[in-house]
């Protein structure tokens, strides 16, 4: 690292620690506001963790009684609302905080104290939810925690059915997370349109920013209507409307529609940006450049597209009209075909190439093989026929979650141990990584690829026990002990995260070899990120710099 | 390090992007607006289903001249804007004002339509389907009037404290942009409210 | 083999579910081992084999061909699921109902499910008994889902897909199942704190077996007799009859399930507990043990009346 450029932690090292964390409290930095993220969605990963391992070891056998069917119930909608907003939701928005300035070319992001603002709302909202969990029955009895489900169907949600304060938590600490989220969006997409350097037209920008730049417009759009239905919940909880008064003439299903509205286009908001990761790292892992990057843009733009128009494929049980119906399968199955494009080439990326098998790689390539069973298995789901038994049992528990962990977590671990050296400086420990790797691949297997099967022999979803003798019991077994294969392989990597941050090996700027501008920085990038902001002409402009004989500009 | 961004630099490029500022308010519009149209459909989905209770026709007054008070008040805010861009403080002042003015009056005619509809017909949130969707609507669409008008209050005290400049003319011109927003949703409320669903 | 299994159909509705399911099942299975075979061919032809070798392979940008192949495919493939789907969408859910079917009102409560025959006078709980039908002259059962308060879904496996029971929102199913028994299944919509135990079992009878238990259904109970008598007289004079229902009786509550003929079901407690004395009674005396949550309250009844309670319900057969 050259004299010129000292990093803000070089500097910070030295204060003391009061005045260390008020640096970090108060800071605008995209690249801290983004760590606070990823650290944020970590301890919560954690949480819902915990959440996930209760009810777990509760399934593993019929009629068991390890918890009460109120603390249950809490657990899964504590859970899923847990990993959906105050997990994945921050993770992804801390990743594309930390890279899409450094990606492309800019020294913060377009409006750094809403970026702090939107990122402290989020942290609120967490613990305004988890602050649930005090009162109500009492810590042991899972407080007043929300049990609602995460998607809070009406009219359960009414104060006839939800008596106390347990469904306020879980509105109020998501409309407050809601403003946090909208606010980021607004900021990606002010950076990635108004602050690219000098020569990075659109059309030459990452792809990681293009999916980024996606992410953040269905943010806007789908959030929102999240936000209108708990605003219209808290006026039937609170001022005695009727938006879903089933007794005064309003409508269950309107909230379903509503919430589906936002709950489809939210899951995309979550794997957008995991396609963004593999984008960035399976090209750099087999040293070619990203296959067909036109299409990519144009598949990624359809996505975003298509899935505002899928919502209810969630309620093809709730008698919708046969054609109503039938409409819902053409669109969930039209967003297969650009969704199967990406996945072709990503693998047409890797051919002809020199692949090499480091631990972000080892990732990518677990999200591809998952992204498509989970994406297979999302068609038999959009065959509403077959939804009609699959939908709210564990298939389709086992569906989302290959979704969610196979794909979309599987990606961020990659991007975590790819943009590490960056970030930290400093290399993380190669052989660890690939344990944690297998251990979670076990674990995630054990786990997911089994719990297909009680699905399909009957098993619906939400319940704190089950009857024995239905064929249920062995598969419970199985798909628990996946838990703590995957259990161990967090604390694997949680170690090498903490060691490596402290005793790993000089990273230096780019030790992939890679082509993007971050990686022409030091390791941990300066405050400013860029002494001096830099011109480019192609997708990959270290790639130019590495090849002058033979630059992409030439062929783009 | 150095070398590559040496490298990469080439300052002959001429580059222009759009403004921050104009970009992140469309930003906020388009989510303002997604929040808008599901109360819009909810207003819609619901007439008509009433159990009980006033029906819009009949208690129903269409706000023409608050309307037009509203609607006027986007042509004052962008005239000033025109005005400070050409350097022209006080006229600016006094059309920022008229502006204000024209946003309270029709703050003023929201709550009278109010008072007469829950104290007169008794309608309120409570009463039935079309109170819960027509005061949470309405009430939404004024709830962002006053944010508006908490905002150009804001710059008038800047005028008042001989703060505003001609250079801020690009910041007003952003903010007057979410006035034009706010007037409207308030076309399409009015016309969902009191033309269609009356 | 499991009750429950969604690939063992005995009704229409199931029957048509399984065909559409294998042929989807069967086209997702050969389009991931074709796309698998690629990952694994590209991991294993491609791999970086010498970890010296610096040199970078060929660029290779693009190709529209190949976009234009894995695009068109892809696209009929899901036309032809599509086509698929929307069939079997249409010959299940717009099936008319024949003159002659039998009809069933099902309201879906927390934690029970309500029986209703109207053209047979009939109310019942938790258990539905049905007749079979014959492929060939069907005699199909129409079932018309509602609900008293939070969403519930109706899922029998075996006989057809889950619909949902919604309140302001009457849904409507068929079933026609082609083989007796018992047909288990349970509720599929989480509905409060014991959604889990809202258990089905649904009795497809031979129509003679079936015209049986409809006369059994409709009789009025007999006249009671001898200790029993003290039992109804706490049964009519404590709450028991704000929530239940005895035809003939002055006992007309909608609350809880009708208990005309409570001891014509298997089970109660919508399946949470066999219908033996001991789970009669413990059921009476604490529903909390047997199921947490439920609606009903513990009565708080001295052991003589709850005796003498459990005793006069099981003289409603």
């Amino acid at each position: 690292m050259s004299t010129n450029t000292i990093a803000l932690s070089e500097l910070s090292v030295s204060l003391p620690l009061p005045l260390r964390l008020h640096e970090w409290v108060t800071t605008v930095d995209h690249k801290r506001l983004g760590i606070l993220y990823i650290l944020y969605a970590l301890t919560f990963l954690v949480a819902g963790g915990i959440e996930a391992i209760i009810m777990r070891l509760q399934l593993i056998r019929p009629h068991n009684d390890l918890v009460s069917p109120e603390v249950f119930n809490r657990m899964f909608t504590m859970h899923g609302t847990t990993m959906i907003f105050f997990a994945a939701m921050p993770l992804v928005f801390g990743f594309a905080n930390y890279l899409v300035p450094l990606m492309i070319g800019a020294r913060d992001m377009a409006f750094p104290r809403l970026n702090a603002f939107s990122f402290w709302m989020t942290a609120l909202g967490g613990l305004l939810l988890y602050f649930s969990f005090l009162g109500g029955d009492g810590l042991y009895g899972g407080g007043g925690a929300p049990d609602v489900g995460w998607f809070a169907y009406a009219p359960l949600t009414a104060k006839t059915f939800s008596v106390g304060h347990s469904t306020d938590f879980w509105t109020l600490s998501l409309l407050v997370s809601g403003i946090g989220s909208v606010g980021t969006a607004i900021n990606i997409i002010a950076t990635i349109l108004c602050m690219r350097c000098p020569g990075m037209a659109l059309g030459k920008m990452p792809l990681l920013a293009w999916l980024n730049l996606t992410m953040a417009g269905l943010v806007i759009l789908a959030v929102s209507p999240l936000t209108a239905a708990q605003l219209m919940l808290l006026v039937d909880r609170y001022l005695g409307g009727h938006f879903f008064d089933t007794q005064a003439g309003g409508s269950a299903v309107i909230w379903m529609h509503f919430f589906w509205i936002f709950g489809h286009p939210e899951v995309y908001v979550l794997v957008i940006p995991a396609f963004a990761f593999t984008s960035e790292i399976i090209p750099v892992f087999s040293r070619k450049a990203i296959f067909g990057y036109p299409v990519m843009v144009l598949a990624t733009v359809a996505i975003g597209f298509i899935s505002m128009s899928v919502w209810a494929h969630h309620m093809f049980t709730v008698g919708m009209s046969s054609g109503a119906n039938t409409f819902f399968v053409l669109s969930t199955m039209a967003i297969s075909v650009p969704t199967g494009i990406k996945i072709f080439n990503w693998l047409a990326t890797m051919w002809g190439g020199k692949i090499r098998f480091t631990t972000p790689m080892l990732f990518c390539i677990g999200f591809l093989f998952q992204f498509l069973i989970g994406g297979l298995t999302g068609i038999t789901l959009a065959v509403a026929p077959f939804d009609w038994h699959l939908g709210n049992s564990y298939y389709l528990v086992a569906h989302f979650h290959y979704v969610i962990v196979g794909a979309i977590l599987f990606a961020a671990f990659g991007a975590f141990f790819y943009w590490f050296p960056k970030v930290s400086g400093k290399m993380y420990n190669e052989p660890l990584g690939k344990l944690f790797f297998w251990l979670f691949l076990s674990g995630f297997h054990l786990t997911f690829d089994f719990m297909h099967i009680p699905g399909l022999l009957g098993m619906p979803r939400r319940i704190y026990t089950y009857e024995p003798g239905r064929g249920w019991d062995i598969w419970n077994v199985i798909v628990t002990i996946g838990v703590f294969f995957q259990v161990v392989g967090i604390l694997v990597f949680a170690v090498n995260l903490v060691w490596s941050y402290y005793r790993g090996n000089a990273a230096g700027n780019d030790p992939w070899d890679a082509w993007t501008l971050e990686w022409s920085t030091s390791s941990p990038p300066p405050g400013y990120n860029y002494a001096v902001i830099p011109t480019v002409r192609s997708r990959r402009p270290l790639w130019d710099l590495k090849h002058p004989e033979d630059p992409d500009w030439r062929y783009e | 390090m150095s070398t590559f961004s040496a490298s990469l630099s080439n300052g002959n490029l001429e580059w222009r992007l759009p403004s921050r500022g104009r970009v992140g308010m469309y930003g906020l519009i388009a989510a303002e607006a997604a929040i808008f149209t599901i109360f819009v459909v909810a207003y819609l989905f619901y007439t008509g289903k009433s159990v009980t209770g006033p029906q819009p026709k009949d208690v129903l007054h269409a706000p023409i001249f608050y309307t037009v008070c509203l609607l006027v008040s986007s042509l004052t805010v962008h005239a000033a804007v025109r005005k400070l861009v050409a350097g022209d403080i006080a006229a600016f002042a006094r059309l920022w004002l008229l502006t204000i003015a024209l946003g309270g009056t029709f703050l003023y005619g929201t709550a009278r339509e109010w008072a007469h509809l829950i104290f007169d017909e008794g309608l309120t949130v409570s009463t039935n389907l079309f109170g819960t969707t027509y005061y949470s609507l309405v009430g939404l669409h004024t709830f962002h009037v006053m944010m508006g008008l908490l905002a150009l209050i804001v710059v008038a005290l800047f005028y008042f404290t001989a703060r505003l400049q001609r250079e801020h003319a690009e910041r007003l011109e952003v903010l007057s942009m979410y006035w034009h927003f706010v007037d409207v949703v308030w076309v399409v409320v009015f016309t969902v409210v009191y033309v269609v669903g009356v | 083999m499991s009750p429950t299994n969604i690939f063992a159909p005995a009704s229409t509705p199931a029957d048509s579910i399984f065909g559409l399911s294998m042929f989807v099942l069967l086209t997702v299975a050969a389009i991931f081992i074709v796309v698998f075979s690629l990952l694994a061919y590209v991991l294993v032809r491609f791999r970086n084999k010498r970890s010296d070798d610096r040199s970078e392979p060929a660029q290779v940008y693009g190709s529209t061909q190949v976009e234009l192949a894995w695009t068109i495919i892809p696209g009929l493939i899901v036309v032809a699921l599509f086509l698929a789907a929307a069939h079997v969408i249409a010959s299940v859910q717009d099936a008319p109902r024949p003159p002659g079917a039998l009809q069933v009102i099902v309201t879906g409560h927390q934690y029970w499910w309500e029986y209703r025959y109207p053209g047979l006078n009939i109310v019942t709980a938790n258990e539905l008994h049905v007749p079979l039908s014959n492929p060939a002259h069907p005699t199909p059962t129409f079932l018309t889902l509602l609900s008293a308060d939070t969403d519930h879904s109706f899922w029998v496996p075996r006989l057809a897909g889950k619909t949902d029971l919604i309140p302001n929102h009457p849904n409507s199913m068929w079933i026609d199942p082609h083989e007796p028994g018992i047909f288990l299944g349970q509720c599929a919509q989480y509905c409060g704190v014991q959604h889990a135990k809202m258990l089905l079992r649904v009795y497809v009878q031979p129509r003679a077996e079936f015209d049986r238990w409809v006369r059994e259904q409709q009789q009025l109970p007999h006249s009671v007799e001898g200790a029993a008598l003290t039992g109804q007289r706490v049964f009519e004079s404590t709450a028991c009859v704000s929530c239940h229902a005895v035809s003939g009786t002055p006992a007309k509550g909608r609350f809880g399930p009708d208990l005309t003929h409570l001891m014509s079901r298997d089970t109660i407690a919508s399946g949470a507990a066999a219908n033996t004395h001991e789970m009669l009674r413990l059921w009476i005396k604490n529903p909390d043990v047997i199921k947490p949550g439920s609606r009903m309250p513990a009565m708080g009844l001295s052991d003589p009346d709850l005796d003498a309670v459990t005793g006069y319900l099981e003289t409603l057969r």
